[in-house]
């Protein structure tokens, strides 16, 4: 009985300090991993204002943000017309127009596939909106997937009218 | 590891060779006994080997000139291509090399799916050829991205994008394998620090493949268990060290058409356009090594199981000695299994095929029918073949059926007990 007792006292001091070597290892290790994520320098470039005021309608211009391109659509009220009138069932991934355009002349979104990150052309495509090249996404005149690989809507990144000219966009 | 004591002739050797028994391991190696039936097909081990070091000594050598910097990375390889004292030859050898490295594979890896050369005892051998291949995938990946042209960048997009497939986690993990928000300057850098790290594992690796290779002895055309050594086995050197050089001297010489005539025949113009993120290249391409895989990737309307189809295509293949359950080695006497074997041969072929084509209307209707196809072999057809295929009569050795019968008595009695 008292050997029993004994041992497992023992045990108790493995397992303390196998518990004690693993948060060790795991201290020492993170470092190494974190080092790999996005630094300082990159997260400064956080967010970039956009002058908008020669965007005549059913024109986009591309810009670069973290990056990647950021379209900015003035979209035609045909466009619009268009986008709204989509049954939500009809979605892949079911977003209203008016959730994505807060302004609906004005389209701003990540010109990133959501497949695998190709920039989609624009007045392309079956849906009159983007087509990627890569693996044949189409997208619709809100950016929204319609028939192709990608699993999602082009994002929407949070932008701000600063005024009627700037966008400022992150 | 052999069997027979060595002992080194001079006496400095034998005094070396007891502190570091390093002129034994030579002696094993030169007399090794080897199958004497072995054909051409078994000569690319040697030229593999021959490949990874061409490639270790051209990209040190290109690194002393290579700038891992977004902005100066394309115009480094030009000034390798233009200024450095025959930096272009180095470059193109470097570049074909890969692809040379990859065609000599695939043959080998052809060879082991004929010649059943991955089932017992050899199975380790051919996982640690699995984990080999899979790392010169992801090195030639990172190597290509190192140009910083169109296509280094945006197949760099779309390769690093197919971890934002992961459930929940994808997003954080696709940032971090960038270090930023899309592929940029800190991605080249990673990539230039593992690419260079990288063949060094596998040169680890091939260590252990040939090792293990040494234990149980080389597989052979009619995939018998053989005596070593016998008269069914001739020593490493000179017979095997001869031939092997004979067949990379033929290897060498499309190497060099390649590199001397068409260096630029397996590359893609647009990665002498320098990156750009605000425009994708009109096809985006993988090298033809990956084509096979891309063709996959692409045939799953879905995203995720898209990227796990993909993983799964060379998963199969890591378990395959226990999904083929015949246990009949060599596909010469297996008169079904040859026929699928070819089947899968022109069905990796088409798949790589249209996997440079784009993926819409036919192109993407047959990739999804090789796709299939693909799985059906490895998944169904051999599991079910190996219970049900009749197979023909094996020799008892590899003399036998040249003589019609052993001139050794111990191996004629063995026929005689079997009969």
């Amino acid at each position: 009985m008292a050997e029993q007792k004994k041992s497992k006292r023992r045990d108790f001091i493995f397992t303390a300090s196998y518990a004690l070597g693993a948060v060790g290892v795991g201290a020492t290790v993170w470092p190494l991993i974190d080092q790999m994520n996005p630094d300082a320098s990159v997260k400064a470039l956080a967010s970039t204002e956009v002058d908008i005021s020669s965007i005549e309608r059913g024109q986009s211009i591309t810009v670069l943000w973290r990056g990647k391109p950021v379209f900015i659509r003035r979209r035609t009220e045909e466009e619009i017309a268009k986008a709204k009138e989509v049954n939500l069932k009809d979605l892949k991934h079911p977003e209203k127009d008016e959730d994505r355009a807060k302004n609906p002349e004005w389209l701003v979104m990540l010109g990133v596939c959501t497949h695998l990150g190709c920039v989609p052309l624009g007045d392309k495509g079956e849906y009159g909106g983007w087509f990627c090249p890569c693996h044949g996404s189409h997208y619709d005149t809100s950016g929204r997937i319609r028939k192709g690989p990608a699993p999602t809507n082009m994002e929407v990144p949070k932008y701000e009218f600063v005024n009627n000219n700037t966008i400022k966009i992150g | 590891m052999s069997d027979h004591e060595y002992t080194p002739k001079s006496k400095l050797g034998k005094w070396f060779n007891d502190r570091l028994p390093i002129l034994t391991l030579g002696n094993h190696l030169t007399e090794y006994p080897t199958p004497k039936n072995l054909n051409y097909w078994w000569t690319f081990g040697g030229i593999l080997t021959f490949c990874l070091i061409t490639q270790i000594v051209t990209g040190i050598i290109l690194g002393m000139h290579y700038v891992a910097h977004a902005d100066l990375a394309f115009k480094s390889v030009e000034h390798i291509m233009r200024d450095v004292n025959y930096g272009w030859l180095i470059r193109y050898v470097h570049a074909n090399g890969a692809s040379m490295f990859f065609l000599a594979v695939y043959i080998h890896i052809f060879r082991s799916l004929y010649y059943g050369s991955y089932k017992s005892p050899r199975e380790v051998i051919w996982i640690i050829g699995m984990i080999i291949y899979f790392l010169m995938m992801a090195t030639a990946f990172m190597g290509y991205v190192l140009p910083w042209g169109q296509m280094s960048f945006w197949g760099a997009t779309v390769i690093t994008n197919l971890f934002s497939a992961i459930p929940i986690f994808g997003e954080a993990i696709t940032n971090w394998l960038w270090g930023g928000y899309s592929v940029d300057n800190p991605t080249l850098t990673r990539f230039f620090s593992l690419h260079y790290l990288l063949p060094f594992l596998i040169l680890g690796l091939v260590v252990l493949h040939i090792w293990a290779l040494h234990v149980p002895g080389n597989n052979n055309p009619i995939g018998i268990d053989i005596k070593k050594p016998s008269n069914d086995t001739v020593p490493f050197h000179p017979y095997i060290v001869i031939k092997d050089l004979f067949a990379l001297l033929i290897f060498l010489i499309i190497f060099a058409f390649f590199v001397f005539f068409s260096p630029n025949i397996l590359g893609h113009a647009d990665n002498y356009i320098e990156a750009n993120p605000m425009i994708t290249p009109a096809h985006i391409v993988p090298e033809w090594y990956l084509l096979p895989f891309y063709a996959i990737l692409r045939s799953v309307p879905d995203k995720l199981l898209g990227v796990i189809a993909m993983f799964a295509a060379i998963f199969v293949l890591v378990i395959l000695p226990w999904l083929d359950t015949s246990k009949v080695r060599s596909a010469i006497f297996r008169p079904i299994y040859k026929q699928f074997y070819w089947f899968l041969v022109a069905d990796v072929l088409i798949l790589g095929y249209m996997g440079a084509m784009p993926a819409e209307g036919t192109y993407l209707l047959i990739a999804r029918v090789a796709t299939a196809y693909y799985f059906l072999h490895f998944l169904f057809i051999l599991p079910f073949l190996g219970k049900r295929e009749k197979t023909l009569d094996i020799p008892l050795s590899i003399t036998e059926p040249v003589l019609g019968g052993s001139v050794n008595p111990a191996m004629t009695k063995n026929i005689k007990d079997k009969v």
